[in-house]
């Protein structure tokens, strides 16, 4: 008899088999990660029941099992390997499997060159990712696949990994999308990630097996695969079991089961991992810390009949909804504080009537709306004040610290921190993508194991021994929690462990700070996450310092609307929001269009309310609301990519060439246009970038990690051999044009030598001439002789006078198209000032002038009232300057110098670009930080990838101009 | 910003300790034997730990590459720990001035220093580029020999010890005698002696008789190179111990040595005037440096062979290997040379191949990542695994891809002795190389 124990992330799969190899017995069940419990007791039963003898040839395999073999001394078979010796012989004719498990997502291809692959350590694609996705929509997964199989649309989800997937649903719930949509496209985003991640260009097809768990259990996922592929795969009989029937055959050693259940036993759970000091040292410390902390709390006062006008503040928030009353002394009178689900107005009209019930001669003076519902609350109970909510926290924490210097706040979804310098914001600091989804993730799972959130973190408060699970993200720590189980770390230590990952990620990498001496010594720390004691105390532990944590911590943003509101409003104002009779007659209708004004097609929602008013949100301009094209006369993104399109091919003597319009192409452009059109060839772009050309694209990209305009290059090169192009033109080239403003010129190693990967890499380009020599532009005399080699190598007949002229051309067009620019940016710049308007410096690299790169963040600048030039169209100002960075990318060096400008124009500010996955920006946007900040300027940075939250990104642009205009104010 | 930071100063070289990180345990140890005799007092670093990722995380942009924040974190790590005498104390820290952000480690380590309150503490660069011209430690030819010479023996000694250790009869044998080797060369070092080419020719054949003298059996077993970013790919603390993984998993390692990276940043050189332009006695230069260097290791490999082991491709050889792939223009990072390596590897019996990377490497993009597919198309025998490394990736998930590598690797073993067929496959002749022949050379 053979027994295969498959022991992975979350489940552990057994089967046994007779002398025919015929499955007699097999089970499939969660183990909790008690891993040794689990297995031992199953070996056990397995002896008594199944197994007459109890011996058994007997092998182990899955991830969690690594660790358990070696310990017992049982055989262990990698996963994907007995994957693969299972559908040998039992799925002959497979030619590709596709198996998806908790943590991993594997593709082998069986015919045709055997080949197994499985998903880097930065990918999602996996059962735990669609586990979460269905607890965020408060779903079993089991609803999740039956509302899938109602979905009458996809949406984009990027499904890089979970925490960017649920960045892009949270708004999608909030924006009221159709729940069966957004579980199709969850299950479409797996497909996409699974085949873009993991075949790599190899295509998937003939036979194809699907096996583990999510595949075995979700039909929709099934399907989705099926049209993606289109082709329809099997999931086989025993598809959960592949794994442990391979280990079963693999089994090579006949053992005695109770005795390897004995030796399972005896395995020492010694707790060895990596650890970190307690929170406490012991009692007393927890209970000074405890006592401290209650004195941080707000007068309350009975919200009785004569309390006299009251000022109502509501923090529309991605996942909670939350309203404070205050009085004109501002004391405290009611609070609210609700999960959102989905659609916050039900919510508060809930609340407001409550309100108005309870308190008939209610006199309201003043309503305030913040957060990402701000827009929506106002409009739909007619408020009277809307602000962002940072200056509500600002506000808020003021009333708690006057002289505060430091607030830090941890919500649900996101993390925000801000400066005080003079009473007035210094530098605010937003999370990103990865570290979003801190403060709920401790919410998820203390559920996921059981217990409520507060009695989680209790646990924790003493734990003795905390794991380290490292800070990167939620996914990482995910599994980083699963390895410290494994190494029998206690619930205690685990629960101490996540809270103090948390705060490290908030300090490492949203603020940013080594010391309290960076932060100031009076800080004020919010958001619902700190009533969790077992982060506050690690967040003073870690930056050795006492906070101030108010006892409204998580309703600082309503308190602060609140207060907001108040300092607004005369004695006696009247608020206009909707009566009582109004709001018991309050409807809302929502639609859900796209714009189809520009290429940017912006998911709209519209919001119809009772008596036919009207609200349009999720647009970038406003021209789905005005009708009226977009303003771009100050908008030097737009400008630029008008210019770019102006290169149009000429006539064809010589033939024609394509060049990809990616990377350092948007700058140039003109100089290849003007050198192939002078040499007689017709050039032609490729188009515009869009989401289709990059879906087209993805499958050929070879690394998961880097940045998302390098995979749009992908895409392009698909899109002009699609337009039948036979020569392509895109060269490496180590070094940029010396503008003198570094130590160095070098273009950074992507944009370097992206082409490289491209010729290996797109299977398109086997029928295409692909030229992606070397060439360097730096040295034009060298280049012209370099050039006519080259292009001998491809052509014939091209003289070496004519790359002369060919070059001379290209240098002068090149630089009249830097010059336009300049030019260009100095008239914005003079029209600006002419109109009194800020100017604002968006500075990224040339490609970031990609409208799918930037997300239209130009626009939305612009939409702001800001003038928007580029970081090369004032570069040029500065000399070269000593950096303590060393100084060696020529885009980078425009950039510090850039920044350098600013510092020297009083009413121009730079907004830094970042792609994520760019390395060169973890050293440039510090430098930036500090050039900025020694002139006295803000420094403000958006991280953007394929997708982008632009809900994020617009309340960090508004909290830039609310604190240039406090700002402002302050120094007049 | 005005860059504000301490000198290295001639004087500190008799008053401080410069701690060097430790990322090849053999060749730095040598290494420092070569600074002591030129009157340098330094100490390579042994610590580890969780609390060096830690503070490295803590004081470093943590989008950084892995191996900055593991270096600075190091160096933190042990100002912190009280041995040193803060004040008489100088950290070294190496820069290759190239198009990668690795070139900007030193002054993320002097910023990182200066947030960590030891803004006093200098730090030298050791560079073959001219970088930092105002720091009193400079190369000088003493040095420069002895370090070249470190190289040499120090991939001689590696190479030779993951040859034997896996197969010896007495384990630990080769390893003791390894460190017993560094222990000889190192006190010919402080003698100023043992590094000049004739002892080194002299010295390679009684290097590998040693080893060759240990017993063993050798019961064929998976063969797997290791390759990557230069400091994952090395060191310990970068990569979890890798070779340690291996070697428990009954795999014979091939780690390409530290001379290749050398050879390759002088071959860069004449490059890179071949295809930008420059002054061709730079190619030159390079060329004769290169030939000479060609000249020990045609001797290494001479005293592997005759001992019976085997012995790697030359980087004249090396530099060949990638055309076809990759072109030679890529020179960022370990750039070509990493191709090279995993073409040199698959075709020597080494086809099971870890390509290791900090998470988000930016030239292992391109070099890595980016070249495995060709590869694999041209030869179907590649077994290669990337693996990222980063503060927060389990090693559970590394281990279980490397594991997924050997077992390929052992079934390929397996069927190949059922068969006893050669394990070798020819590299692939006729692959058209973009680079013309060198000026000088041929």
């Amino acid at each position: 008899m053979r027994v295969g124990l498959d022991i992975g992330s979350t489940t552990i799969k057994c089967v046994v088999l007779d002398e025919h190899d015929q499955v007699i017995y097999d089970t499939y069940e969660r183990h909790g990660s008690h891993i040794t419990e689990k297995a031992g007791e199953l070996l056990a039963r397995l002896a008594k029941e199944q197994v007459p003898g109890g011996k058994a040839y007997l092998a182990i395999s899955g991830s969690a099992g690594m660790g358990l073999a070696d310990g017992c001394g049982v055989p262990f078979v990698q996963e994907v390997f007995a994957t693969r010796v299972a559908a040998k012989r039992l799925a002959p004719q497979a030619d590709v499997v596709i198996e998806l498990g908790g943590e991993d997502a594997k593709i082998l291809f069986l015919s045709g060159g055997t080949e197994v692959r499985m998903n880097g350590s930065c990918a999602g694609g996996t059962g735990a990712f669609i586990d979460q996705m269905a607890t965020l929509l408060k779903m079993s997964p089991e609803e999740l696949n039956t509302a899938a199989s109602r979905a009458e649309k996809t949406y984009t989800i990027a499904s890089r990994c979970g925490v960017f997937a649920k960045s892009d649903i949270q708004p999608l719930i909030n924006q009221g999308a159709a729940a069966g949509d957004i579980a199709a496209s969850i299950y479409q985003a797996v497909v996409n990630q699974t085949i873009a991640g993991l075949a790599q260009g190899r295509p998937i097809q003939g036979n194809v097996l699907y096996l583990g768990g999510p595949l075995t259990f979700n039909s929709e996922l099934r399907r989705s695969f099926d049209q993606t592929l289109e082709l329809t795969g099997l999931c086989p009989d025993h598809s959960l079991h592949f794994v442990a029937m391979g280990a079963a055959f693999y089994a090579d050693k006949e053992m005695d089961l109770a005795q390897v259940a004995k030796a399972i036993g005896s395995i020492q759970q010694v707790g060895e991992y990596t650890s970190q000091p307690p929170l406490f040292a012991n009692k007393q410390e927890y209970e000074d810390f405890h006592a401290r902390h209650m004195r941080a709390s707000v007068p309350r006062v009975p919200f009785g009949a004569d309390v006299g006008p009251v000022h109502i503040g509501v923090d529309s928030g991605s996942t909670t909804v939350k309203v404070a009353v205050i009085d004109d002394n501002a004391n405290l009178l009611f609070t609210d504080y609700q999960p959102n689900l989905g659609n916050p107005l039900p919510l508060i009209r809930e609340v407001l009537l409550k309100l108005y019930q309870n308190h008939p001669n209610l006199e309201v003076a003043s309503v305030t709306s913040t957060g990402y519902g701000e827009e929506l609350v106002k409009h739909a109970f007619r408020g009277d004040f809307g602000v962002v909510e940072t200056v509500a926290h600002f506000t808020a924490a003021r009333h708690f610290l006057p002289d505060v210097d430091f607030i830090i706040d941890i919500g649900g979804q996101d993390m925000k921190c801000f400066k005080i310098e003079d009473g007035a914001i210094s530098d605010i600091f937003l999370n990103e993508a990865c570290s979003s989804g801190c403060g709920s993730f401790l919410q998820t799972f203390a559920q996921a194991l059981g217990y409520d959130v507060k009695e989680f973190a209790a646990l924790g408060l003493f734990a003795d021994k905390p794991v380290d699970l490292g800070s990167r993200c939620t996914v990482f720590m995910n599994s980083s929690v699963k390895q410290a189980q494994k190494d029998g770390a206690s619930i205690q230590n685990i629960s101490a462990g996540l809270s103090i990952s948390v705060v490290k990620n908030a300090i490492y990498k949203v603020i940013r700070a080594a010391s309290p001496e960076e932060l100031g010594r009076r800080i004020v720390v919010q958001g619902g996450t700190f009533y969790n004691e077992a982060v506050l105390r690690a967040f003073e532990k870690e930056m050795g310092v006492e906070v101030v944590r108010p006892d409204i911590a998580g309703l600082m943003g309503a308190f602060g609307a609140a207060l907001h509101g108040r300092s607004l409003v005369e004695k006696g104002h009247k608020s206009s929001l909707l009566s009582h009779q109004e709001l018991l007659e309050f409807t809302q209708k929502t639609q859900n269009v796209q714009c189809n004004g520009c290429t940017n097609h912006c998911q709209l929602t519209v919001s119809t309310f009772a008596g036919g008013r009207k609200l349009i949100s999720g647009n970038r301009c406003e021209k789905p609301v005005t009708g009226k094209t977009a303003e771009n006369d100050l908008n030097l993104y737009a400008y630029k990519q008008k210019m770019l399109a102006s290169y149009k091919p000429g006539p064809s003597v010589r033939g024609t060439i394509g060049i990809p319009l990616c990377l350092n192409m948007y700058e140039l452009l003109p100089f290849w246009h003007a050198f192939f059109t002078s040499l007689g060839f017709a050039v032609v772009t490729s188009p515009v970038s869009t989401r289709a050309m990059y879906i087209k694209g993805q499958a050929s990209i070879p690394s998961d990690t880097v940045c998302f305009p390098a995979k749009l290059a992908h895409g392009h090169i698909r899109a002009l051999a699609d337009m039948g192009v036979k020569t392509i033109f895109y060269p490496c080239m180590s070094y940029n044009i010396d503008e003198h403003l570094g130590d160095n010129h070098y273009n950074c190693p992507v944009v370097a030598y992206y082409p490289e990967v491209l010729a290996v890499n797109c299977p398109e380009l086997a029928n295409v001439t692909f030229i992606n020599e070397y060439v360097g532009l730096h040295r034009p005399k060298d280049f012209k002789k370099k050039m006519f080699e080259i292009l001998n190598r491809y052509f014939t007949g091209i003289k070496r006078a004519e790359v002369e002229r060919a070059a001379d051309m290209g240098y002068a067009e090149y630089n009249a198209h830097m010059q336009r620019l300049r030019d260009k940016g100095a008239e914005i710049i003079a029209a600006a000032r002419a109109e009194g308007k800020r100017i604002m410096v968006l500075a990224g690299r040339p490609y970031h002038v990609d409208p799918e790169v930037n997300h239209g963040i130009d626009a939305l600048l612009c939409r702001h009232g800001a003038a928007v030039v580029t970081e090369d169209s004032v570069a040029w100002h500065e000399e070269k300057f000593p950096t303590t960075v060393l100084n060696q990318w020529t885009y980078h060096s425009r950039l510090y110098a850039a920044a350098k400008y600013c510092t020297t124009q009083k009413d121009m500010d730079l907004v830094q670009l970042v792609s994520f996955g760019c390395g060169v920006d973890a050293i440039t946007t510090d430098e930036t930080r500090e050039i900025l900040h020694e002139g006295g300027k803000l420094y403000t940075q958006l991280k953007i990838d394929e997708i982008t939250n632009l809900g994020a990104v617009n309340i960090r642009i508004r909290s830039l101009l609310a604190a240039l205009d406090e700002k402002e104010r302050k120094g007049e | 910003m005005e860059p504000n930071y301490p000198r290295f100063t001639q004087e500190m070289k008799k008053t401080h300790t410069i701690l060097i990180p430790n990322m090849l345990p053999l060749h730095f140890s040598m290494l420092a034997a070569a600074l002591e005799y030129d009157g340098y007092h330094v100490e390579v670093l042994g610590n580890c730990g969780s609390q060096v990722a830690q503070l490295g995380l803590k004081y470093v942009h943590n989008d950084t590459c892995y191996p900055a924040l593991l270096v600075i974190g190091q160096f933190l790590d042990a100002l912190q720990s009280g041995k040193y005498d803060l004040d008489h104390t100088a950290l070294l820290i190496t820069q290759t001035g190239g198009g990668c952000r690795a070139s900007n480690y030193i002054h993320l380590l002097r910023k990182a220093l200066q947030r960590a309150g030891y803004g006093h503490i200098p730090v030298a660069s050791l560079n073959f580029s001219g970088l930092e011209k105002d720091s009193g430690f400079q190369m000088n030819l003493s040095i420069g020999r002895k370090a070249i010479a470190a190289i040499f023996y120090g991939d001689l000694i590696m190479a030779l010890r993951n040859q034997t250790s896996p197969y010896e009869v007495t384990k630990g044998q080769a390893k003791a005698l390894a460190e017993q080797w560094v222990d000889t060369i190192c006190g010919w070092f402080h003698q100023n002696k043992g590094f000049s080419g004739g002892e080194m020719k002299a010295t390679f054949p009684k290097i590998a008789k040693d080893f060759a003298a240990i017993p063993v059996v050798r019961t064929p077993k998976v063969k797997v190179g290791i390759v990557g970013e230069i400091y994952v790919k090395y060191s310990p603390l970068g990569n979890n111990n890798l070779e340690e993984f291996l070697a428990s998993q009954d795999c014979e390692v091939n780690l390409p040595g530290l001379l290749g990276f050398v050879d390759y940043c002088i071959s860069n050189m004449g490059d890179t005037v071949r295809f930008y332009g420059g002054s061709l006695a730079e190619v030159w230069g390079s060329e004769a440096l290169l030939k000479y260097l060609d000249g020990f290791e045609r001797a290494m490999g001479k005293a592997m062979r005759e001992a019976g082991f085997h012995a790697p491709a030359r980087f004249l050889e090396l530099r060949e290997m990638a055309n076809g792939i990759i072109s030679r223009g890529n020179k960022m990072g370990e750039g070509w040379l990493l191709t090279a390596e995993m073409v040199e590897l698959v075709t020597t019996g080494y086809e099971n191949i870890v390509c290791a990377q900090p998470f988000g490497c930016l030239p292992n993009h391109i070099c890595g990542k980016g070249m495995i597919s060709r590869i694999r198309a041209i030869y179907p025998n590649a077994n290669i695994t990337p693996i990222d490394y980063d503060p927060s990736a389990t090693p559970v998930n590394q281990e279980n891809r490397i594991k997924l590598m050997i077992s390929v690797g052992k079934e390929r073993l397996e069927e190949r002795i059922a068969a006893q067929a050669a394990p070798v496959q020819e590299p692939v002749a006729g692959l058209e190389s973009k680079i013309e022949s060198i000026p000088g050379v041929h």
